[in-house]
């Protein structure tokens, strides 16, 4: 008759755990091929405007980046004016062109004609500084340039 | 000697180590945004500005306090696409034969003499003129979008994603000429003033 025996008390089987690390590594392995490192550390607010003709940028070694906002809570020694960033430190207006210089100089010589400037800048900075920069530019014959934007609607935002 | 079976290794801690490496991807992993508004700037050399009628000039004004000025009236920003292709497409003096324009003698003559001028203050800030830029190209693109799906039956923008796909199947040659068709029939003259 112990057939028919119920069992003691009924406990509820521990669930079976064997398949979790899958799961992890799964989970793993996707953010390990996303992760883009940074390349330069932020110092400045960069809360991007948004726009939705957008382009994709392709050629990320074909791409020099000037980053533009006001500086970050922990750079607030540095005031609250919007300021550019170059590679990794606050840079003035002037340090442009040799910026710009130095990064066509680490590239090969045919494609630099192909390089893009990407402008990364703080949706509330102001026309002027861009307009500096943009000038800046022009004057060393980087003409290519992109507006970096996030993708999205550009009614109804303030 | 009797065979002793090998103890099996206890990979109890695995998911342990696995999620310390997760951890870690996750925190350092920022998703960077690599798309935007492509622009090209105008050469530096001084050369004598073309006269233009001024009729075929749509001027954007942007001023300090983020309020647009288009062609002397007062306008928001949903309205400006609507309005750029109207001054686009309006072909004036007839010359354009795929438009669909009104034909408003005080307009535009037509898309290839057709010029925007956008102009803004050193106040105004960053997110309205990537707005209204945006809006112009969006402008551009509609017109160009419209004109791609009666010559060739996709719209321009499908064009282009197909010339960037590198795996297209179709042909590439043809599609760029295309490509370069319409951006002739409707080129994109969108000035800045410094």
């Amino acid at each position: 008759m112990s057939k028919f025996k119920k069992k003691k008390g009924g406990e509820i089987p521990a669930v079976n755990t064997a398949a979790l690390p899958d799961i992890v590594f799964m989970l793993l392995f996707f953010f390990m091929v996303a992760t883009v490192m940074r390349q330069n550390t932020l110092m400045i607010e960069n809360n991007l405007p948004f726009a939705d003709q957008v382009e994709k940028l392709d050629k990320k070694d074909l791409v020099m980046y000037i980053y533009a906002g006001k500086p970050s809570e922990n750079y607030k020694q540095y005031g609250t004016e919007a300021k550019i960033q170059l590679n990794d430190k606050f840079a003035d207006v002037n340090e442009i062109a040799a910026f710009i210089a130095a990064e066509r100089a680490s590239k090969r010589e045919e494609l630099i004609p192909f390089l893009t400037t990407a402008l990364k800048v703080d949706s509330d900075a102001n026309m002027g500084l861009i307009g500096d920069i943009k000038q800046e530019l022009r004057k060393v014959n980087a003409l290519k340039i992109n507006y970096t934007t996030k993708k999205g609607s550009v009614l109804g935002r303030n | 000697m009797a065979k002793r079976a090998a103890p099996e290794v206890n990979a109890g801690s695995m998911a342990d180590i696995a999620f310390l490496l997760l951890i870690f991807f996750l925190v350092t992993t920022t998703i960077e945004t690599d798309s935007g508004l492509n622009r090209k700037l105008p050469p530096i050399e001084e050369t004598e500005p073309p006269i233009i009628k001024q009729k075929n000039i749509f001027t954007v004004l942007l001023n300090g306090k983020d309020q647009l000025l288009v062609e002397d009236e007062l306008m928001e920003v949903k309205d400006l696409r609507k309005a750029a292709i109207e001054f686009l497409d309006n072909n004036g003096d007839g010359t354009c034969d795929f438009c669909n324009g009104k034909k408003d003698p005080n307009s535009s003559d037509n898309p290839d003499k057709a010029i925007i001028s956008l102009k803004n203050e050193r106040e105004t800030t960053y997110k309205t003129y990537i707005a209204v830029q945006n809006e112009l190209v969006a402008a551009y693109n509609e017109l160009r979008n419209t004109r791609a799906l009666n010559l060739y039956g996709k719209s321009f923008t499908e064009m282009e994603a197909n010339y960037n796909d590198v795996n297209w199947p179709g042909n590439k040659e043809k599609l760029k000429e295309q490509i370069e068709q319409i951006k002739i029939e409707y080129p994109q003259k969108l000035s800045e003033v410094q």
